[in-house]
């Protein structure tokens, strides 16, 4: 197999990635074999390990596994569970499975939403939270539901959203 | 003794995990660990009353146990053989305590075969598996049966297809099995994408190694010796539960080379996806496998001729997988002897929305929407009204009121206007706006599309729209038009699965609530009071003392009236601000679903 380097100069001026960063997306992309039918293996363990996946990180793996960037982007932005912005310290995730839609989770957003003025998709300026939405937990008898990191919140009601967050501070 | 304790998603979202701390704490204390076991099992179903704790032999079903509860147990229960009585089931109707769960409404109209397991053992201990006959049909077809024997039995048994489609799964295997390749593949799908529904999940995180169990026998019989689980990423319980009987298989000998000693190899492997509910789609699914955007291809060719690297592949759902083990040990007669004519056996829903017992069910096809939604459900929370019931997630439909004695099965569903999905079934009551409603999944399809074709990914967008318009009191007789042609162009033009039944349920919300798409866009009314902008408000004239504050804060003179008379507000003017109920002193301004005239 051929393995694919990076040239020198080109990782000077167009990927800001420090070396170990590049060498551990290597080592991840070895530990596939660097077969490009493992690239959704292979972004989930980076984006497990940087938390995001921005271009940069992208170019890299295209690479390694010897596949376009464009490859690499187009799954990258099919699969709603990959990233390209880092979410906060705090990622919040609002189910909007139709059980908790019809027990009122819009509500529930909307409250979110202006408690921590920012849209859905977007991270606080101090990057502490993040929020989106996702489609249905499993935890439907607890409806309406929200994520914080991994801990659940059930039974959410609008004017419990302040005391939740108040948890983080 | 056994104590056994909830550990699915739902219960561990409300602390089952230090429940069972708890547990083994004071245990440890009293001394008596050696002779009481804790044991972490899958789902128990019953996920409205978790977490559940079952303690055996005496099978006393405590419900919504919490972990400062753990000493009262312990102390009352295994010591004393006194049940505590505060956490027993309370029965809604004659408000007695049910110390077991076959004595309530929630499990006597269920029939457990593909949840067999799901409660009674630990998912994380093979030996407790084996105990309940795990393994043991694998044995019996490896040492017993040529693969043809084998897939007779699955198509006598008249099994279909779980996911949704309802494709009988015996032929899926014998078109597998015949296509000629030197490689093919065994494909689990548990890319449980439909926004409600919890059905696989629970399978693989209460049950894990039915499923891994199923594939091998699956493997035999098609001629493979690889198998793939394709399941999400978000579902890290399901996954580590997988992980570790795969490993437990192995070590035993039930999985990898040469099983049983008889010769037959066969491998699973996990593959995981990203969140794309496209990828559900078997085609989308497959090429999703092979690290590629997970868009859906043309049929045919079919996977069981052209699949995973373009070898012959066959793709079965958890819960499909789940019965096949029970088949081969009980008979295609047994099996063949529960459900309808044309659909046999059991089905798994996640019973949610506006009911009073949401949870995990499995009944007999056949059974109808009332008993679910009346015995096992316990009936619509809060004591409102039935409106309907939408099965098959985002491509399927709703059933109101005058479905509810139809016998649940494939083919009554589809010819009602809905489909089974893959088993989510949302309850809505008299509070939810249909119109809403649709557009809610038509947002879900829209956000979901992969963008391959136009019809889904243009169509959809404007459908949309148009029921936005609807929603904000702007829709038009033309509107309405527009959405049936329109829906009709986008079943008939998409190129996959997904996109033919995006448009559903605005159909179906329209064929069974008419009036009040109706209502929306003619008297700009929603009955249930969910559409903000076709709210009103007014003065409830015996309340309304003419304080004139409300005629005073009014920022578009919509109010008008003379001190110490009630006041009236303008509905062509009002732009519904809110000023006036906020100013009100009196609680005298309301807003209703209701247009009043001037």
């Amino acid at each position: 197999m051929t393995v694919i380097t990076l040239p020198e100069d080109k990782i000077e001026v167009r990927i800001k990635l420090s070396e170990d960063k590049i060498e551990k997306i290597n080592e991840i992309c070895d530990s596939f074999d660097n077969d490009p039918g493992e690239l959704i293996n292979v972004l989930h363990e980076t984006q497990m390990t940087y938390g995001y996946l921005p271009a940069e990180v992208q170019e890299v793996i295209a690479h390694k596994l010897n596949i376009s960037v464009a490859q690499v982007y187009g799954v990258v932005t099919f699969y709603s569970f990959f990233t390209m912005v880092p979410k906060g310290e705090h990622p919040i995730s609002i189910c909007m499975g139709t059980a908790c839609y019809v027990r009122g989770a819009e509500k529930i957003l909307e409250e979110f939403k202006n408690e921590l003025n920012i849209k859905v998709g977007e991270t606080t300026a101090d990057g502490k939270f993040s929020l989106n939405c996702l489609r249905c937990v499993g935890a439907c008898g607890l409806a309406p539901v929200a994520m914080i990191g991994d801990k659940v919140y059930g039974r959410i009601a609008p004017d419990g959203v302040k005391a939740i967050l108040s948890e983080f501070e | 003794m056994h104590i056994l304790l909830c550990g699915g998603t739902g219960c561990q979202s409300s602390g089952s995990s230090v429940i069972l701390d708890n547990l083994q704490k004071e245990l440890l204390m009293k001394g008596l660990s050696d002779e009481v076991q804790v044991i972490r099992t899958g789902c128990f179903g019953f996920c409205e009353k978790g977490p559940i704790v079952n303690v055996l032999p005496d099978n006393t079903f405590y419900v919504e146990v919490k972990p400062e509860d753990a000493r009262e147990i312990i102390d009352e229960h295994v010591i004393k053989g006194r049940q505590v009585k505060r956490l027993l089931y309370v029965d809604p109707e004659n408000k007695q305590h049910v110390p077991d769960s076959k004595h309530m409404g929630f499990y006597k109209k269920q029939l457990r075969i593909a949840l067999r397991n799901c409660g009674f053992i630990d998912p994380e201990n093979i030996d407790e598996s084996i105990a309940h006959d795990a393994y043991m049909a694998l044995g019996k077809v490896l040492t017993e049966m040529s693969p043809t024997e084998a897939i007779d039995i699955i198509k006598k048994s008249g099994l279909r297809g779980r996911g949704g489609g309802g494709f009988p799964t015996g032929l899926k295997w014998e078109i597998t099995s015949q296509s000629v390749s030197d490689k093919k593949y065994v494909v689990c799908n548990v890319d449980e994408g439909d926004p409600g529904a919890f059905m696989d999940r629970s399978i693989l995180e209460g049950d894990p190694h039915s499923v891994l169990e199923a594939m091998a026998i699956c493997g035999y019989c098609i001629g493979a010796d690889e198998g793939l689980i394709y399941i999400r990423a978000e579902y890290p319980l399901a996954i580590k539960r997988l992980k570790i009987a795969i490993k437990q298989a192995e070590e035993y000998g039930l999985l990898g080379e040469n099983i049983l000693d008889t010769g037959f190899n066969f491998k699973i492997k996990l593959r995981y996806g990203a969140g794309a509910f496209v990828c559900g789609e078997e085609t989308a699914l497959i090429h999703s496998m092979e690290g590629k955007r997970g868009e859906p291809a043309n049929k045919p060719p079919f996977p069981s001729v052209k699949g995973y690297l373009d070898k012959p592949t066959n793709v079965n759902n958890v819960e499909t997988f789940a019965n096949i083990p029970v088949i081969i040990n009980k008979g295609a007669e047994w099996f063949s002897a529960i459900g309808t004519e044309k659909s046999k056996g059991t089905k798994v829903f996640a019973l949610a929305g506006k009911i009073n017992n949401v949870g995990l069910i499995e009944v007999p096809m056949g059974i109808t929407l009332r008993e679910i939604i009346y015995e096992i459900g316990g009936g619509i929370k809060g004591g409102k009204k039935f409106k309907a019931v939408q099965t098959g997630g985002p491509s399927g439909g709703c059933l109101t009121e005058k479905h509810l004695d139809t016998p649940i099965d494939y083919d009554n569903l589809i010819q009602a206007g809905s489909m089974m999905g893959s088993g989510g079934m949302i309850v809505m009551d008299e509070d939810d706006c249909m119109v809403s409603v649709a557009k809610f999944y038509l947002d879900f399809i829209v956000e979901e599309s992969c963008g391959k074709c136009a019809p889904c990914r243009i169509g959809n967008k404007r459908l949309s729209e148009i029921l936005e318009k609807i929603c904000e009191g702007n829709g038009t007789q033309e509107d309405l038009e527009r959405l049936k042609n329109l829906s009709n162009v986008i079943k008939d033009t998409s190129l996959c699965g997904l996109g033919q039944t995006s448009p559903n349920p605005v159909l179906s919300t329209m064929t069974n609530f008419w009036e009040e798409y109706k209502e929306h866009v003619h008297d700009k009314k929603c009955r249930s009071g969910h559409c903000k902008n076709l709210l009103y408000y007014v003065i409830d004239p015996e309340a309304c003392i003419g304080c004139m504050l409300c005629v005073r804060n009014c920022p578009v003179f919509a109010i008008t009236g003379e001190r110490k008379q009630s006041h009236f507000i303008h509905q062509d003017k009002c732009i519904k601000c809110g000023a006036c109920m906020e100013k009100c002193k009196f609680d005298a301004i309301h807003l209703t679903p209701d247009y009043v005239m001037a």
